[in-house]
This record gives structure tokens, sequence and C-alpha cells, in this order.
């Protein structure tokens, strides 16, 4: 009986700490456009470079609170019937850092030639790309406070996700119609796979967030 | 100082209370503690102290409802009726069977009427039997108007996952607090009714205050339930909670607080003399079945969420103990009376 004078500011720190984790995921997802943009603009410059390191920064105190929740929800036996679902959405939601982290490494050490006709083809699918994300990191915090309002944001990650799809296959087509090296094709082509992956990912987690959220309202 | 003489003929309603404490506080925390909201040692401190409270303070009523039923004037005829009512429990249980604390008892009443030749009041019988019918129901009718309700200000006030876990803790401290008091007000008839008509206890004075017997049984009995709830209460306690684990922690929250609404109508002194006071039709105070008041919710629950697969062995399990219960307690108190009678050459009636 007596723990329950602290549940509450136990309850507030954990709150906390989840919102923290899904703004990291929203921080994220603007730098990695800014730094594709960038890349696209003026290639590997001192910029990038720090917004590759904003990134990877954003991923390390996002893994760190990921353990904290953890720890906390086990600890303090929180919300017994839905930490698998809560520990799962951020395990899930953690990915999507790692792969922004994983794609601007890429552009950091393989320096793809991207040729100025397939720029705006880039900015276009890293746009959608950066929409499904922002609307994932709506949906997750919407999943805490509002299980209600998932299936809408959930509709619009599964939106931008065929956006992006249609943007990557598209980009792909000019690519190999194009008059440049296969090599370089193939390059570009794995370039664009590691962008639309990331919205893959995004759809992935905002299917697993509907079971969640159906989960909750029954 | 109590007699032992008198005290080993409390024995068996104390044992009673004990096996009710054991059992029956699982309704009441058990879905807290197997889901890990609440740990076992604060359930049982909370159960324990609001169940002698209960027991203490509005155990009165069910107790005068059985007392019409049959008013056994000897010691050991009272003996021999909690015995009965708590070995028919025991065999039942061992068999499987649902079994009612409460219906065993009105079962053992009615046998001890048979043997003393004594009549039994049919109205105060008809009251009873009908609230075994109308004790599942009514939590099943609490429990679908809370689930809306809850549905409905879920929907609107927006509470964090989180933060409703905070609350929902809470919420079933509450409940249970409220389920643990209940529970000692309806059942404690049950534990020591069928004593109270005797008197065994010598009136005692602590100070200025002065404790009837009626009050000193009360306060054993709740001690007796209390007793169960410590030493024995964990095990079933996560068994119902694993049972009523399938359901989400709300539902869940709602068979308890439905549970305890129901018990402690059909134990409230208070609400009677309100109802009485606006000329209303009032609720009868009678002990009813703990168990069969959250099966009911949960049934209540099911029904609003459009599970089709009722469980339909267990309701005719529970129709069955309706009838078993009280044919077996009447039946075993019969033959122990007569052995009490003839064997020991007690003075039963």
């Amino acid at each position: 009986m007596f723990e329950n004078f602290s549940l509450f500011k136990r309850t507030s720190e954990l709150e906390s700490k989840i919102d923290q984790f899904f703004d990291k995921l929203a921080e994220a997802s603007v730098i990695y456009r800014l730094a594709v943009r960038g890349y696209l603009r003026e290639g590997v410059s001192e910029e990038f470079k720090e917004r590759l390191d904003t990134v990877g920064e954003l991923e390390t105190q996002a893994d760190s609170l990921r353990r904290d929740i953890e720890q906390k929800l086990y600890k303090n036996i929180l919300i017994p019937d839905s930490r698998g679902d809560v520990l799962g959405l951020i395990e899930t939601a953690d990915d999507v850092l790692t792969l922004f982290q994983s794609s601007l490494w890429a552009f950091y050490i393989e320096k793809p030639v991207i040729h100025d006709q397939f720029t705006s083809g880039y900015k276009h699918l890293t746009n959608m790309v950066i929409k499904a994300v922002d609307e994932l990191a709506l949906s997750c915090q919407a999943f805490f406070r509002n299980p209600h309002a998932v299936p809408s944001h959930n509709a619009k990650v599964t939106l931008y996700e065929k956006e992006a799809d249609k943007v990557s296959s598209d980009l792909k087509v000019q690519i190999f119609e194009s008059k440049i090296k296969l090599v370089e094709k193939l390059h570009l082509r794995d370039f664009v796979n590691g962008i639309d992956g990331i919205a893959d990912h995004a759809e992935d987690v905002a299917d697993r967030l509907s079971i969640y959220a159906i989960k909750r309202l029954t | 100082m109590i007699d032992p003489i008198i005290l080993l003929f409390l024995s068996s309603g104390l044992f009673l209370g004990w096996a009710l404490g054991a059992n029956d506080a699982a309704n009441v925390f058990g879905t807290a503690v197997g889901t890990k909201m609440v740990s076992w040692r604060n359930a049982a401190i909370i159960c324990s102290i609001f169940v002698v409270l209960g027991a203490v303070i509005s155990g009165a009523g069910t107790s005068q409802t059985l007392g019409k039923l049959g008013a056994i004037t000897a010691l050991p005829g009272a003996f021999m009726t909690a015995l009965s009512a708590g070995f028919s429990v025991f065999v039942m249980t061992k068999s499987g069977l649902p079994v009612s604390t409460s219906q065993a008892i009105v079962g053992a009443i009615i046998g001890w009427n048979v043997f003393s030749n004594q009549a039994t009041d049919t109205s105060t019988l008809t009251k009873i039997l009908s609230t075994w019918i109308i004790c599942p129901l009514l939590a099943a009718v609490i429990a679908i108007v809370l689930l809306k309700l809850s549905k409905y200000f879920g929907r609107r006030l927006k509470i964090s996952l989180i933060r409703s876990d905070a609350y929902k803790r809470i919420a079933l401290i509450f409940a249970g607090a409220l389920g643990a008091y209940s529970l000692g007000a309806n059942n404690i008839a049950n534990v020591v009714g069928v004593f109270i008509p005797v008197q065994p206890l010598a009136e005692l004075t602590i100070g200025s205050i002065n404790f009837s017997s009626t009050q000193q049984l009360f306060l054993l009995g709740g001690l007796a339930i209390a007793l169960g709830v410590c030493t024995y209460s964990k095990k079933v306690m996560m068994t119902v909670g694993s049972d009523l684990g399938q359901l989400s922690s709300t539902s869940a929250l709602i068979a308890v607080i439905s549970h305890s609404i129901v018990l402690f109508l059909f134990a409230s002194q208070g609400l009677e003399a309100l109802l009485l006071k606006y000329g209303l039709p009032t609720i009868p105070l009678v002990p009813v079945s703990s168990s069969q008041a959250v099966v009911g919710a949960i049934f209540g629950i099911s029904i609003l969420q459009g599970i089709t697969a009722v469980k339909w062995h267990v309701l005719g399990k529970i129709i069955a103990g309706w009838i078993v219960t009280p044919v077996v307690a009447a039946l075993v108190c019969f033959i122990g009376l007569f052995f009490l009678q003839n064997v020991f050459g007690l003075v039963v009636v």
C-alpha cells in the first residue's frame, strides 16, 4: 500500500522517458532529412558529418532511454499486462533510428555519386520516408495517450510508405534507363533501397502498433 | 478468558471462517495479486483489516436473516450446524464443484430445523433462495454498467497508459478494501451466525466500553477470516488471478468492483434504512456467494464484449451447486446432530 505514495512519481518519470524516446525519433528524422539534402547539394561536407554525429548521438540517447524504460517497467512491475507490447514497440521503433544512422554512414563511407537528374527523386523519396517516420512517432505517442487516434496516424504511415515505394520504383527505373555505368546504377539502387527500407520498417512498426492499440481498446 | 469448552464448540465456525478467508479473499484481491498490480503482503494486510471491520461494524444484518431461518438454541447444535456446513464445503471442493459457504450454512440450518422439528420460515427461505439467483445477475448488470461507463469516460478523459496503470492500482486497492469490508459484513453470518442466538460468550467490559456476546463473536469470526487470508490465500489468489488474467486489467477491476458492490448491497443495513425511508423496495440482507458474484460479473463483461462462447458447463455447475450444496449440508447436519445427541449425549436443541 505504501509504495503507492511514490507510484505517481515513478509514473511521471516513466511517461517523461517514453515521451523523450519518441521525441528523439522525430528529431532524428528531421536531422536525417537535412543530412540527405545536404549530401545531395554538396556531398560529404563538415555539415553532413555534424548531422551524422547528431543522429548517432540521438540513437545512443534513445538506446539509453530504451534500457531505462525496460528497467523501470520490469523493476517496478508497471503496466504488467501491456509491458510486453510497450517493450516490443520501443525496441522496433529504436530500429528506425539505427536505420537512419546506418543509411547516413553508408553515404559517408561509400560517397555515392548522385547525378543531378536523380537529385529530385532522392529528395522526394527522403521526404516521403520522413513523413512516414514522423507520423509513426505521433502514432506511438497517441498509443499511450489516446489509442483511438492510432488508426488514423497508422493510415498515414501506410500512405507515405506506399508513396515512398512508388517514388523508389520510379527512381530505380530512371536510374537503370540512364546512360551511367552499371556499377553506378547498382550503387545508386542500393541507396534507394536503403532509404526506402526505413519507410518499410516504419510501416512494420505501425502494423504492430495497430494490434497493440486494438488490445488496449478491447 | 473464553471457556475452552465454548472455544471448542466455536471451533467449527472459526474453521469455516478460516476456510472462507483462504478461499474468498481471492475474489477480492486475486486479480490484483495475480497480475502483480498489488503485492500479496499488502493485499493480505488490507484484506484482513477490512474484513474484520466489515464483520464487526456491518455484520448484524445478514446474521439476523440467518437467525430468522433457524434460531439454534444450544451450543452443541450450533457447533454441528457450522461443522456440517464446513464439512460439505470441504467435500464438494474436493469433488471439484463450485461451492458457497452461504449455501452450505443455509442447508445446515434447515437440517437443524428438520432435526429439531422447528418449522422453517418459508418467506425467509424464499428471500434467501431468490438472492442466490439475483446475486450473480445483479453482479452481471453492475459490471455491464461499469464497463460502459469506463469506456465512455476512457474515451473522453484520454488518460495515458502509464497513468491509468497507476490509477488502476489505486482503484484495485480501494475496490479490494471495499470488497474485503463487504465480504466481512456479508459472510460473517456464515461463520458465527448460528452461534448468535445461543449467546455463548459473557459480556466483556474494557474500560467503559461493553462488548456483547454478538460483538465478540463478530470479532472472533472476523479474525478467523483474516487468519485464513494471511495463512492460505496466496495460492488461491494466484490461481484466481491467472483465471481472470484472460480479461483485460480494466475488465478484471470492474469484476472486482461489481462483486464488492453486490456483497455490500446484500449486507448494508444503512442502505436498507435509506430505502425504507423513501418507501422504496429494500434489498434483502442475506449472505451471498462471493465467488458467484465474481462469475456473474465476468459473465456480464463477456456479454458486453460479444464473447458468445459462454461457458455453459460453469453455469450448469453453479446451478447444480444451488441445489446440491444445501441438500448435502442439511443431510450431514441431520446425521451429525443425531450422533451428537444419541452417541455423545449432548443437548443439541
